[in-house]
C-alpha cells in the first residue's frame, strides 16, 4: 500500500496530527505516518504580510523525502499565502512528491467563534485530502460534494464531504511519480 | 476548450505570473502567460481567449494602454485588471476603458475566484443574448413582401420610410391585397421589433367582447370573467398594436380607442384603476373609412389620430406585371413545403394567371398556386393544373395592338395548315409582308410540315 508520510512544520498540534494521520486512511488507500523531524519554517516568512510563503515551504520540504513514501503533506499552524494571493490553505506540487496544508484559518477562532476541534479535525482532513489529490493530478471538481470543489472560504470546506466523487476517485493518478 | 475557460494572465513580475497560472488551473481553467504587452498581444494573435488579467503597472505599455490593444484585436476579450497600488484614478480609467472589473494585488482568493467566475458568466449570458436575438429576428422576420410594380415600389419605400418612426400608420386595400404582411415588414424595421406585435381582427368580435380583447378585464367583471385579463395594448409591452378590419368597430369602442391614442392608459373593464400603456397602432381596413365619417359611422377624430400615415396597398389587377413573380415566389414556397421538384410555370399557364381578375387579390393567387401544385407533375405547373373560377378576361385584355396582331395573325396561319400562301388571302395582306412579320415573330414552320 502506498505510504503518506506527515511532516510538521513549524509547532504542530500532535493531537490533531494524529487524528489526521488515523483519517487519511479511510479516504484514500494509502497508509499515513507522521515522521519525527519538524520543518522550520522561519525562512519562508514574510516580514510585513506576517505570512509564510507556501511555495517555498514545499521546496524546503523536498529534504524530508524518505525512499518508499508515495507522497510528503506538511502541516503547519502558520498562515501561508502565494505572491499574488492573500492567503492560501494549502498548496501542492501538480503530479509531484509534496503539498503542504495549513489549519491557520481552518480554526473557529480565526472568525471570532469558540474552538471546535472536531471540526478543526474535518476542516483539516478535507483540505488534506484535496492537495493529496492535486499531487495526483486532480484539478477542481464542480461537484459541490466532491472533496476536489474549490473552495476559498471555511464555509465551503465545510459545505463539501471529504470523498472524492466516482469520476475524481476514477481519474486520481496513482501512477503519478 | 476548457469547460471553464481560458485566461490570460499578464504580469512583468515572474512569482505573480507562476502562483497565479498554478493557482486558475488547479480551477480547471487553460491558462496563458505573458510578461510584456507584447508578448501578451502576440499571444492574442496566437489563440483566442476568454478573459485576460491584466497587471496595470508594467514596465513599457501598461495595462491599461494594453487593454485598448487587445480589444482592438478582440472587443468581446473580458479584461480584469490588477495594481499593488489601490488607485481610484487608474481604476476608473481602466472601467471607462471596457474592462469588466478592478482588484487589487494580493488578491483575495475567494474574490478573485467570484469575480472570473462571475465575468465569464456574464460573456456568455451576453453572447447567448445575442444568439437569441438573432433567432428572433429571424423566427419574427416578416414574410416577403414581392413585387416591382411602380405601386409596390411606393409601398415598400413608404414602409421603409415610417418603419423607424413610432407613428400610426393606417393601412388600406382590398381583401388580400398583403396589410398584415405590411404590418410585420413595418413592426420589423421598428425598434420595438424585440417586443410583441399583437393583432386583433376587430371584425370577427362583438362589442363587449372586442373591449375586453382590447382593454382586458378584472376577475368577475362580467359572467365569465373568472379571472383578471389583460387585454391587447398591455400584452404588447413595448411593441406593436395591429387592429385590423378596423372599419367595423362600433362607436363605443372608437370612443375608448380614441382615449387610449391619445391617452396612452387603459382601464380594464370592470376595473378603475388606470393603467399606462407603451404601444405602437397600426391599423388596417378594406372599407372606405371617409364614406363611413360621411355615413355618421366612424368617429372623424379617430380617422385623424389614425390616419397619421397612410399606406394604400394596390389591388393585383392594378399590378398584373407583378403576378409572374408573385407565382414563381408561391411556386418555390410550395415545392419547399410539399417537396415537390416544380420549377417552372408554363407559358400557357402564365399567359392565363396573368389574365385572370383576382378579385381576392395576392390570396386568392396564392391558393391558386398552391391548389395547383398539389395535383402538378414534376417539373412544371401547367395550365390544366390550375382552377380558375372566373373567366379569364378577353384575349384582347391589356395587349398591345401588336401582340393582338401576331396572336391573330399566327392562328389564321394555324386555322390554314401552316400555308402562308393562304393564310395572307385570309388576312388581307400580301405573301411578303405576312413572311417579314412571321420572320420577326420567330416562327418556324411545324416539325410535321418540315418531315
Amino acid at each position: 500500500m502506498k505510504r503518506v508520510q506527515l511532516l510538521p512544520i513549524g509547532k504542530v498540534d500532535a493531537e490533531l496530527l494524529g487524528g489526521l494521520a488515523a483519517l487519511v486512511p479511510d479516504i484514500l488507500p494509502v497508509q499515513c505516518e507522521v515522521l519525527p523531524e519538524v520543518l522550520d519554517p522561519a525562512p519562508a516568512f514574510h516580514g510585513e504580510r506576517l505570512q509564510y510563503h507556501s511555495s517555498e515551504l514545499l521546496r524546503y520540504m523536498a529534504r524530508f523525502l524518505r525512499p518508499g513514501a508515495w507522497r510528503l503533506l506538511g502541516v503547519t499552524a502558520v498562515d501561508l499565502y502565494i505572491p499574488i494571493l492573500t492567503y492560501v490553505f494549502g498548496e501542492a506540487q501538480l503530479e509531484g512528491p509534496c503539498a503542504i496544508v495549513s489549519y491557520h484559518r481552518l480554526r473557529q477562532e480565526a472568525y471570532g467563534l469558540p474552538a471546535d476541534e472536531d471540526l478543526l479535525l474535518d476542516r483539516l482532513l478535507k483540505e488534506s485530502v484535496h492537495e493529496l489529490a492535486h499531487t495526483g493530478s486532480l484539478l477542481h471538481c464542480e461537484d459541490y460534494q466532491c472533496v476536489m470543489s474549490p473552495s476559498h472560504g471555511a464555509e465551503q470546506i465545510d459545505l463539501k464531504g471529504s470523498r472524492l466523487c466516482a469520476a475524481c476517485f476514477r481519474r486520481l493518478n496513482w501512477a503519478a511519480p | 476548450m476548457s469547460a471553464q475557460g481560458r485566461l490570460l494572465i499578464v504580469d512583468d513580475e515572474l512569482s505573480v505570473r507562476d502562483s497565479l497560472g498554478k493557482w486558475f488551473r488547479e480551477e480547471g481553467y487553460d491558462i496563458g502567460i505573458a510578461e510584456s504587452a507584447s508578448e501578451a498581444l502576440t499571444r492574442m494573435a496566437e489563440s483566442h481567449w476568454d478573459l485576460a488579467l491584466l497587471d496595470i503597472k508594467m514596465h513599457g505599455t501598461d495595462g491599461i494602454e494594453l487593454q485598448r490593444r487587445l480589444h482592438e484585436i478582440d472587443p468581446d476579450l473580458v479584461v480584469i485588471m490588477m495594481t499593488g497600488y489601490a488607485s481610484v484614478d487608474t481604476a476608473v480609467t481602466a472601467l471607462k476603458n471596457g474592462a469588466y472589473d478592478y482588484v487589487s494585488k494580493p488578491l483575495d482568493p475567494d474574490e478573485i475566484a467570484h469575480i472570473v467566475k462571475k465575468a465569464l458568466a456574464h460573456r456568455e449570458t451576453e453572447k447567448e443574448n445575442l444568439r437569441l436575438r438573432e433567432t428572433v429576428a429571424e423566427i419574427t422576420r416578416p414574410q416577403e413582401l414581392v413585387g416591382q410594380s411602380p405601386a409596390m415600389k411606393k409601398v415598400f419605400e413608404a414602409v421603409q420610410t415610417v418603419g423607424p418612426t413610432d407613428a400610426t400608420v393606417l393601412i388600406t386595400g382590398e381583401s388580400g391585397t398583403g396589410k398584415e404582411l405590411v404590418v410585420q415588414a413595418i413592426h420589423a424595421a421598428s425598434v420595438r421589433r424585440f417586443h410583441p406585435l399583437v393583432a386583433i381582427h376587430c371584425g370577427a368580435l362583438t362589442e363587449t367582447l372586442l373591449e375586453s380583447e382590447l382593454f382586458g378585464h378584472e376577475k368577475g367583471s362580467f359572467t365569465g370573467a373568472l379571472y383578471r385579463k389583460k387585454g391587447k395594448f398591455e400584452l404588447a409591452e413595448g411593441g406593436t398594436v395591429f387592429l385590423d378590419e378596423i372599419g367595423d368597430i362600433s362607436l363605443k369602442t372608437q370612443t375608448d380607442l380614441l382615449r387610449v391614442l391619445q391617452e396612452r392608459e387603459i382601464t380594464r373593464v370592470g376595473g378603475n384603476q388606470v393603467i399606462k400603456v407603451d404601444f405602437r397602432c397600426v391599423a388596417a381596413t378594406n372599407k372606405d373609412l371617409e364614406k363611413l365619417i360621411e355615413e355618421g359611422k366612424f368617429r372623424p377624430d379617430l380617422y385623424y389620430r389614425l390616419n397619421v400615415f397612410h399606406i394604400e396597398l394596390p389591388a393585383l389587377r392594378e399590378r398584373r406585371e407583378d403576378i409572374p413573380l408573385l407565382a414563381h415566389h408561391f411556386m418555390r414556397k410550395f415545392a419547399q413545403s410539399m417537396n415537390k421538384r416544380i420549377s417552372r410555370i408554363s407559358p400557357a399557364a402564365m399567359e392565363q394567371l396573368v389574365r385572370q381578375p383576382w378579385q381576392g387579390n395576392v390570396r386568392e393567387l396564392e391558393n391558386a398556386v398552391e391548389r395547383a401544385m398539389v395535383v402538378a407533375q414534376e417539373p412544371e405547373l401547367k395550365e390544366q393544373d390550375f382552377f380558375f373560377k372566373a373567366p379569364p378576361l378577353p384575349s384582347s385584355g391589356g395587349r398591345s395592338l401588336e401582340e393582338i396582331e401576331r396572336a391573330h395573325i399566327l392562328q389564321v396561319l394555324e386555322q390554314c395548315g401552316e400555308n402562308q400562301s393562304r393564310a395572307a388571302e385570309v388576312l388581307g395582306i400580301d405573301r411578303v409582308t405576312l413572311y417579314h412579320k412571321l420572320k420577326r415573330y420567330g416562327w418556324s414552320r411545324s416539325a410535321v410540315e418540315n418531315r
